[in-house]
């Protein structure tokens, strides 16, 4: 008889207490939609480059200390889906290692109705990594196509005058996957823009992947950029071609262009920007904004300052 | 009288051989997964603390702690088996229920096991399509959270179904005998006898939802969102978020010069908090399951 | 008589509709999937795809500036090849241990290994992938002197870890559901238990350890993560198992954040996943109506 109460009182309870549940995770779901806790937070959308996301992270983890009541949200994803965003909408800033295409600054005209904003925010350097044990200390950059590009030739150490300890002399190529902006700078810089990349290299997911990788392989070379560089590889000094003075990536090398491979990283509003985006992209120009650069292993804009094109 | 002969000594001889190869086989999987947790844990140990969980990431990801991903995968999980569930208990009441043995029912049947097999990135093109771009949700939380409770679905219902299932027919004769409706017997009786199986169901899929990284990848989690920490209610619906499954994948892949010791700490995170949540079932289930009636 | 009063039924009646949908909404969903998977897909589908090319090409170079193609032919070959050695692994040790759970070991013992099983189940695919790059790619590289530990060696390791539970649990249930009767006939001839399992079992069991393996190979196809950072994520039809390669789910995940929504790229990545979807669906329908074949005897 003490179990037949038990059960009725159980199969009231039970249902009572899922929708008790149901109704307070409700509740407390409006209640974080609105945000009563806090004051209301401008959120600024920033996509695009996977070179570029440890700097835009960086910027946004010290500008929610300069102003508590803006958050920024970065994500990865590569310049092309950064600048696909913009144009669609959905973001406020795109980071970009490459320039807008033509067909882009069109698509922008056509869609939204506004002209793409580049800003100028620092200079990255493409640097080649090699392992500590490969004994190589300079590449051209003929020798690289022809390391990397389809019907390249170069396939061992030994034809780059290179002898490897163990003799292990296949080169093992390190690269990134396909519309990452570093794959499409190599590939524009280096193989000619009517050229591609040989199949079978390693295609890796992130500038630091690659660097990781290379570290301990010792018949590897890879190429990322130059803030991404760790105690156990090497960056190849590079030449335009042989016969031209070996240059080592470098912050002075890099804004004399004295360095080949470097190339400039942008931020790119549709229109002017306003409001708390303004007020974001003022920051990051700043000396504050620059010194972070500088920290990322970025090279930061000269002190003359920069002309927004 | 009755001595083994050697026929029956070689017999014993082949069955003792092939219970230890088949042993080691069962050794031979276990084994490595000990090792590795074991090493991934001896790795982590510098990094884990209280302060850990608490204190969000600092210093572009590479210290400071779990706060943002983890809080964002208790939203993730929480919201998608809320949806999840009531769906998937339903949808099995109605297979073990009310379904007559027609082929609408085993179209759903097949649907059930389809669903569970789909791979997870193609989850996530789904969620890409129909809950970011067609239901314009854009990335959030909400597009992220429904493209898992779909993932989960398959599950909850299958093993709710075995819950169902096992409750004896002679409750619900019981309950129709004293002219209870059929929803009643359900409601009354069988719903309550299967509570232990669909809990055991919802929390498996717990730590199948705080895995996954594929499907929250391109419907809501970014690798940086800065909130406040030990605030609760940090995330909104139509946010983005951090989790734990992409802060490792990302601090893996694309952030430099990490201390060796904290991608580690968040593998460790991450599966502690998924083997414990698999025991709490475990242990929910033994209880449970020794209070049965019958 | 008692009579109900009328929101009582209208209630119910309610519910039980409410019930109803939610059944059919199994349905729903995957054909959902394969709507809004196909939508996304369909624009380049039906103006500019060349099955040859798709089929038979080895060059993936979908963001070329001079030359688009979209070969993946080495793409499947990555995913035949890891999926493979997975199941050259996985299927022989996940049926041993399963007769070993069913018939060689005790109740405890039996308790304890399932729960082992369901916690290697449970480990998070990001995980695996993390373990493969930094614990399987040392560990290839210094035991067999490879140059380099992420190839299909590992990504198959790996995957084979990840699908035997699957393998276990299914073939384990395949093994109780041989009815008493043979065990008790062969008992009273007098059998060992080796006998028992390879003379009576496997042979009446073996629809549904085939339905476990191609559960598994289910599993093992549509696994993302894990691939994604074991296999070395390189564009060639392998010659060994010491090579790298691409899987094609791990293709979708790298590229599709990155291609601009709605261009060609996009669109071929979600062909990619119709190919993906379809390749589970066959199998998981083979493996159901393999299962269905024992149930109904």
């Amino acid at each position: 008889m003490n179990n037949h109460r038990n059960d009725a009182y159980r199969s009231r309870f039970v249902p009572l207490a899922c929708a008790a549940l149901g109704l307070a995770f409700a509740v407390g779901l409006l209640a974080c939609s609105r945000g009563p806790r806090q004051p209301e937070k401008t959120v600024i959308q920033n996509t695009g480059s996977d070179t570029m996301v440890n700097l835009a992270q960086a910027w946004a983890e010290e500008y929610a200390k300069v102003d508590p009541t803006v958050s920024v949200e970065v994500s990865g994803g590569g310049s092309g889906t950064g600048i696909a965003a913009l144009i669609e909408g959905t973001i406020e800033i795109a980071n970009c290692s490459r320039r807008f295409e033509p067909s882009e600054i069109e698509q922008a005209r056509k869609l939204r109705g506004k002209e793409p904003r580049e800003f100028l925010v620092g200079y990255d350097a493409l640097a080649v990594y090699v392992s500590m044990s490969n004994p190589i200390q300079e590449i051209t950059l003929d020798q690289l196509a022809q390391i990397y590009g389809e019907g390249g030739t170069i396939t061992k150490w030994s034809q780059l005058g290179v002898k490897m300890p163990d003799g292990a002399d296949e080169i093992i190529r390190v690269s990134r996957q396909s519309n990452s902006g570093s794959y499409a700078y190599f590939r524009e810089a280096i193989l000619g823009k009517g050229r591609d990349f040989n199949l079978g290299s390693r295609d890796l997911h992130g500038s630091k992947d690659v660097v990781e990788l290379v570290s301990k392989t010792p018949q590897a070379i890879g190429y990322s950029g130059m803030g991404y560089a760790i105690p156990d590889v090497r960056m190849l000094r590079v030449a335009k071609k042989a016969g031209d003075t070996y240059v080592s990536p470098t912050v002075e090398a890099t804004l004399s262009r004295a360095y080949p491979i470097a190339r400039e990283l942008f931020l790119y509003t549709l229109g002017e920007p306003t409001g708390a985006a303004k007020k974001y992209m003022d920051w990051v120009h700043s000396p504050a904004g620059q010194a972070i650069v500088a920290k990322s292993g970025y090279v930061p804009i000269p002190a003359g300052g920069s002309t927004p094109r | 009288m009755f001595q083994a002969t050697s026929f029956v000594r070689r017999k014993q001889s082949a069955e003792f051989v092939a219970k230890m190869v088949f042993l080691a086989m069962t050794v031979a999987m276990v084994v490595p997964l000990l090792l590795i947790v074991g090493y991934l844990f001896r790795e982590a140990w510098p990094i884990l603390s209280v302060d850990f969980l608490l204190t969000n990431p600092r210093n572009g990801l590479r210290a400071g702690g779990l706060w943002s991903p983890f809080l964002g995968t208790l939203y993730l999980v929480g919201i998608s088996l809320a949806v999840a569930t009531p769906i998937g208990v339903l949808a099995a009441v109605f297979l073990n229920e009310y379904a007559r043995d027609n082929w609408i029912t085993r179209v759903v049947n097949l649907a059930v096991v389809n669903l569970a097999g789909v791979p997870s990135i193609v989850h996530a093109l789904f969620g890409l399509g129909a809950f970011v771009l067609f239901a314009g949700l854009g990335k959030s939380v909400a597009a992220a959270s429904l493209t898992l409770a779909i993932m989960t679905l398959p599950v909850i219902i299958a093993s709710t179904k075995e819950a169902l299932a096992s409750v004896p027919l002679a409750f619900r004769e019981a309950c129709w005998n004293v002219g209870a409706s059929r929803w009643q017997t359900i409601r009354h009786v069988v719903l309550p006898n299967s509570v232990s199986g669909i809990l055991t169901g919802v929390i498996l899929q717990v730590s199948r939802a705080a895995g996954e990284t594929a499907p929250i990848m391109f419907t809501g989690a970014v690798m940086f969102k800065a909130i406040q920490e030990g605030d609760l209610f940090a995330y909104g619906l139509f946010d983005q978020c951090m989790a734990l499954s992409m802060h490792l994948f990302v601090i893996t892949t694309s952030v430099p010069d990490v201390p060796k010791a904290l991608p580690y700490g968040i593998a460790v995170v991450l599966l502690a908090t998924v083997l414990l949540v698999n025991a709490l079932s475990i242990v929910v289930r033994i209880r449970l399951r020794s209070r049965r009636k019958w | 008589m008692q009579h109900r009063r009328g929101w009582e039924v209208a209630v119910e009646k309610g519910i039980e509709a409410l019930i109803r949908t939610c059944g059919i909404s199994a349905i729903v969903f995957v054909f959902g999937i394969f709507f809004f998977v196909f939508r996304e897909g369909s624009g380049f589908l039906f103006s500019r795809f060349n099955p040859l090319e798709f089929f038979g090409s080895i060059e993936w170079y979908p963001t070329s500036q001079s030359r688009v193609r979209y070969g993946v032919l080495a793409l499947i070959a990555g995913t035949a090849s890891v999926t493979a050695l997975a199941m050259a692994i996985a299927v022989p040790f996940g049926v041993g241990a399963a007769i070993f759970i069913s018939e060689f070991s005790g109740p405890r013992a039996k308790e304890t290994l399932k729960v082992v099983i369901e916690l290697l189940a449970a480990i998070p695919s990001v995980v695996w992938g993390f373990i493969a790059l930094s614990v399987m790619n040392p560990l290839i590289m210094s035991v067999f002197n490879v140059p380099i530990g992420l190839n299909v060696l590992n990504g198959g390791i790996v995957l084979a870890l990840m699908s035997v539970p699957i393998i276990v649990s299914i073939g384990e249930d395949a093994l109780k559901a041989v009815p008493d009767s043979y065990r008790e006939a062969a008992l009273a001839l007098g059998v060992t238990r080796w006998q028992l399992v390879y003379r009576v079992l496997l042979p009446a069991a073996k629809n549904g350890l085939l339905a476990a393996a191609l559960l598994g190979v289910g599993r093992a196809v549509g696994e993302t993560m894990a691939v994604l950072m074991a296999t070395g994520h390189s564009v060639k039809i392998p010659t060994s198992v010491m090579d790298s390669v691409r899987t094609l789910t791990a293709t979708i995940a790298s590229e599709l954040g990155e291609a601009p929504v709605h261009s060609d790229h996009y669109q071929v990545l979600f062909i990619i996943g119709i190919l993906l979807f379809t390749i589970t669906f066959v199998v998981n329908l083979t493996a159901d109506l393999v299962v269905r074949g024992i149930r109904s005897r």
